[in-house]
C-alpha cells in the first residue's frame, strides 16, 4: 500500500530536482551576463562615487560623501537639471502626438503606405551621433542650406549661426530629435494599434459611435500600455540626452544647453577631470530615474497584471 | 624555455652595448633612471621603438621633429596625433589602463595639472645636464613642481598682432605701421570697419573659445603691466583697470557696425583664424604658426607686430606644447635621447628655424633666422617679453567650454560688463582648487 506512493514521491522529487537543474542551466547565462554587464558596473560606479578618483591620478581611496557634496554645491547642477527637464518636456510633448498621428495615418493597408512607413522609419536607422553630425552640417552658416533659407525669409541674419543663441540651439536640437525618433515611436505605436482586436471597432460601429468617439473611447484606452511604454522610453531617453548636444552645441552657447549627462561628461573629462564627482552625479541620476519611472508606471496604471 | 629566454636577453644586452658604443655604463637602465645616479646626458640610442602622442594643431611641427630624429637615429619614434578636444580623455583612459606612450606632449596650459597628477617621470637630473638657460623658460616652468622638473619645450606657438595691409591702405592708414597701443588698435580697427565693405570687419574675437581668448587677450594685459594670474596661479586678476580698458575697446568695436567680424560672439575656436585668412579682417591677434603659412598663399599683404598693451610695450603668449616622459615608460633613457637631441641647436635649427617655425633655443632664435622672413624676426623678438600662465586648474577656469572666463568676456564685450568683478572672483575660486 505505502510502497508505490513512496516511490512515486521519490520519482516526483527527483523529477523536480532535475527540472530545477534544467531551469538553472537555462537561467545561468543570462544571470552571468546581467551580473557582468549590469550589476558590476553599477557597483563600480557606486564605489567610485565614494572615492577620490581623478581622471589622471587614478583611485586614491575612499572619501565618504565628498563627491556628492561637491556636486550638489555646483551652481551648474541646477541649471542643467532645469534645462534637461525643459528639453524632456518639449520633446515628449511634440514627439508623442506626432508618433501617434503618423501611426494612425499609416496603419491601414493603403497603396502608398509601405513606402510612407519606410520613409518615416529610415531616420531611425541612423545613429544619433551620425544624425547630429548631419544636422551640424545642415545648420552650419558656412556650408548649410538652412541659414540661407531662413535668411531669405527674413527670420535671421545670413552670417549668424542657428546654434549661436540659446533658443536657436534648443529648437535646432529638438527638431533633430523629432526627425530622428518620430519613425521609431510610430512603429511602436503601430504595433499597439494592430494589437487592438477588430471586433471592438465593429461593436463600436454597430453602436453608432462617431470616428472621434471611437478614437477617444476605444483606441486610446486600449492603447494605454503602449502609450505608457513610449512615454517612459521618450522621457527616460530625453533625460539622458547626450550625443546630440555633445555634437551640436557642446552645452553652449555659454552653458545654455547643458544637460545633466553632458555635465557628467564634463566632470569626468573636461572641467573637473574627477571621475568620483562624475560617478556621484551618475548615481543621483540613476536614483532619480528609478523614482520617475516608478511614478510614471503607477500614474499610467500599468501593473504586472495588465502585462499578462 | 627558460634558458632560451636568458640567452635571448643576453644577446639583446650585448646588442644594446654595441649599439651605444660602450658610451653608457653597462647597468640596468631603469635602475639608473629611478635613482638618478647614472644619468647619461644623451640617453640611449639602441633601436628601441618609442611611442609618442601629440595633438592635431601642431601636427606639422611634430612630424618634422620625428622624421628628422628617425632618419638619424637607431631609435624610432612612432607618432600618434590626437584630436585637440580628445587629448585629456585619451590620456586619462591610458592612465587608468596603464597604456601611456613613452613620450607625451601636451598643451602647455594643461601641463601643471598633469604634473601635479603624476603623469610624467621626474627628469630633473636629466634636464640639469642641458644648458637650461639657453632654452625658453615657460615650458620648463610649467612642468616644475616643488623644484622637480618634468618637461621641456616641444613646439612654441606664440601670438602676434597681424594686419591686412591692403585693407589698411584702402582705409587710409599707413600699411607699414601696426598698432603700438590698445588705443591705436581700436582706431585702426574702426577705420577698417568704416570702409563699410560687405563682409569686411575691423577685428575678430573668438567669443566662445576660452583658450583663444587667453591666447589673444592675456598678452595685452601683460604688456600693460598686469598679472592676470597671481599667487602662484591660485588667484585671478582679470578685472583690473587695464583689463577693463582692453574690454572697453572690444566693447566699442562690438557696438560699431562691422567692428567685430560676424560670428565673433558665437565663435567656439574651430574657425577663428579663417576670416582673417579670407582677407575679411583688418587687424587681430593670430597664432604665429598659422600666419607663416599665409605669407605665400593669400592674395593680400600681411603685417606682423607684437601684441601691445594699454600704454605701449608688447608681449606674447608662449603657448604650444611641452614634452615629457610618461610615468609608465620603460624606455626612459631612450626617450631622453629623443628629448636631449631635440634641445640641441642643430635640431632646433633644422626642425624649427629652417621651417620658419619658432625655435625654443634662445641662441637659435638669435642667430638661426638669417635667411628668414623679416616678419619672423619681429615675432621672435617678442619672445623675450612673452609669458606662459602657470596654474594647476587653468583648464577648468579658462579653457573649458562655458568657463567663467568665457562668460566674463561675453559680458564685458557683448554685455554691459556688470558681472566682470563677480566672475573674476569665481575664476579665483576655481583656481584655488
Amino acid at each position: 500500500m505505502t510502497a508505490p506512493s513512496i516511490i512515486a514521491g521519490r520519482t516526483r522529487s527527483a523529477h523536480m530536482r532535475r527540472e530545477a537543474a534544467t531551469g538553472w542551466a537555462f537561467a545561468t547565462p543570462v544571470t552571468v551576463v546581467l551580473a557582468l554587464l549590469f550589476f558590476a558596473p553599477i557597483v563600480l560606479v557606486v564605489i567610485m562615487s565614494g572615492s577620490k578618483w581623478t581622471l589622471l591620478g587614478g583611485n586614491q581611496g575612499l572619501n565618504g560623501v565628498d563627491n556628492f557634496s561637491k556636486v550638489l554645491a555646483d551652481p551648474m547642477l541646477l541649471d542643467s537639471v532645469w534645462f534637461t527637464l525643459k528639453y524632456t518636456l518639449l520633446t515628449t510633448v511634440i514627439l508623442m502626438p506626432i508618433a501617434l498621428g503618423l501611426a494612425l495615418l499609416v496603419q491601414e493597408a493603403r497603396r502608398w503606405n509601405n513606402i510612407l512607413r519606410t520613409a518615416i522609419l529610415v531616420p531611425s536607422a541612423l545613429g544619433i551621433a551620425s544624425a547630429s553630425v548631419l544636422f551640424y552640417a545642415l545648420y552650419s552658416p558656412q556650408v548649410g542650406p538652412i541659414n540661407k533659407v531662413l535668411a531669405d525669409l527674413g527670420l535671421m541674419d545670413q552670417d549668424s549661426s542657428l546654434l549661436g543663441t540659446p533658443n536657436g540651439a534648443l529648437w535646432a536640437t529638438v527638431f533633430l530629435v523629432v526627425w530622428r525618433f518620430a519613425g521609431f515611436y510610430m512603429l511602436l505605436t503601430m504595433v499597439g494599434l494592430q494589437g487592438i482586436p477588430q471586433d471592438v471597432y465593429e461593436a463600436a460601429r454597430i453602436d453608432g459611435a462617431s470616428r472621434w468617439r471611437t478614437f477617444t473611447q476605444v483606441t486610446l484606452p486600449l492603447l494605454k500600455p503602449t502609450i505608457a511604454m513610449t512615454m517612459i522610453m521618450s522621457i527616460t531617453g530625453s533625460l539622458l540626452a547626450f550625443d546630440q548636444f555633445y555634437v551640436l552645441t557642446k552645452g553652449g552657447p555659454n552653458n545654455s544647453t547643458m544637460t545633466v549627462v553632458l555635465l557628467i561628461y564634463r566632470y569626468a573629462f573636461e572641467t573637473k577631470r574627477d571621475l568620483g564627482m562624475a560617478a556621484a552625479l551618475s548615481v543621483l541620476v540613476l536614483l532619480a530615474l528609478v523614482v520617475i519611472n516608478a511614478i510614471q508606471l503607477k500614474a499610467m496604471g500599468v501593473s504586472d497584471k495588465e502585462d499578462k | 624555455m627558460k634558458t632560451r629566454s636568458i640567452l635571448a636577453a643576453a644577446a639583446a644586452l650585448s646588442l644594446a652595448l654595441t649599439a651605444c658604443g660602450g658610451e653608457t655604463p653597462a647597468e640596468d637602465p631603469t635602475e639608473g633612471a629611478t635613482n638618478g645616479a647614472e644619468v647619461s646626458p644623451e640617453g640611449i640610442d639602441d633601436g628601441t621603438e618609442l611611442t609618442m602622442w601629440t595633438r592635431a594643431p601642431l601636427e606639422r611641427q611634430a612630424k618634422n621633429a620625428v622624421e628628422a630624429y628617425n632618419a638619424t637615429h637607431e631609435n624610432q619614434v612612432i607618432l600618434e596625433i590626437l584630436p585637440n578636444d580628445d587629448v585629456e580623455g585619451k590620456v586619462g583612459g591610458a592612465i587608468q589602463t596603464d597604456t601611456l606612450p613613452d613620450i607625451l606632449a601636451g598643451d602647455v596650459v594643461r601641463i601643471p595639472y598633469w604634473v601635479e597628477q603624476g603623469v610624467f617621470t621626474d627628469i630633473t637630473d636629466h634636464i640639469s645636464t642641458l644648458d637650461v638657460d639657453n632654452l625658453q623658460q615657460g615650458h620648463i616652468d610649467a612642468g616644475t613642481i616643488d623644484g622637480r622638473m618634468h618637461t621641456l619645450p616641444f613646439v612654441t606657438d606664440i601670438s602676434v598682432m597681424v594686419w591686412n595691409k591692403d585693407l589698411y591702405e584702402e582705409a587710409g592708414l599707413d600699411p607699414e605701421q601696426g598698432p603700438t597701443t590698445v588705443g591705436e588698435f581700436l582706431e585702426q580697427a574702426k577705420a577698417v570697419a568704416d570702409l563699410g565693405k560687405d563682409g569686411v570687419a575691423g577685428s575678430y574675437l573668438a567669443g566662445q573659445s576660452g583658450g583663444a581668448l587667453v591666447f589673444t587677450l592675456f598678452p595685452m594685459m601683460w604688456a600693460s603691466g598686469e598679472e592676470p594670474l597671481g599667487a602662484g596661479g591660485t588667484e585671478a586678476n582679470v578685472a583690473s583697470e587695464n583689463a577693463k580698458a582692453i574690454y572697453a575697446a572690444y566693447n566699442e568695436l562690438a557696438n560699431t557696425s562691422n567692428g567685430l567680424g560676424a560670428g565673433s560672439k558665437e565663435e567656439t575656436g574651430a574657425t577663428w583664424t579663417a576670416p582673417f585668412q579670407e582677407g575679411n579682417i583688418g587687424v587681430m591677434q593670430y597664432p604665429y604658426t598659422a600666419v607663416t603659412g599665409l605669407f605665400d598663399t593669400v592674395d593680400f599683404e600681411i603685417g606682423v607686430a607684437g601684441i601691445p598693451g594699454v600704454d605701449g610695450n608688447q608681449s606674447t603668449f608662449l603657448g604650444g606644447d611641452a614634452l615629457g616622459i610618461s610615468r609608465s615608460s620603460e624606455n626612459v633613457e631612450q626617450a631622453w635621447n629623443f628629448m636631449s637631441w631635440l634641445m640641441s641647436d642643430e635640431a632646433q635649427q633644422t626642425v624649427f628655424a629652417d621651417n620658419d617655425d619658432t625655435a625654443s633655443s634662445l641662441s637659435v632664435l638669435e642667430n638661426g633666422y638669417a635667411d628668414a622672413d623679416e616678419r619672423t624676426l619681429i615675432a621672435n623678438a617678442t619672445i623675450k617679453d612673452g609669458r606662459t600662465p602657470v596654474a594647476i586648474y587653468f583648464n577648468e577656469a579658462f579653457n573649458a567650454a562655458g568657463s567663467n572666463w568665457q562668460l566674463l568676456i561675453q559680458d564685458a564685450v557683448w554685455g554691459d560688463g556688470s558681472q566682470v568683478d563677480t566672475l573674476n572672483e569665481e575664476i579665483s575660486a576655481t583656481l584655488g582648487g
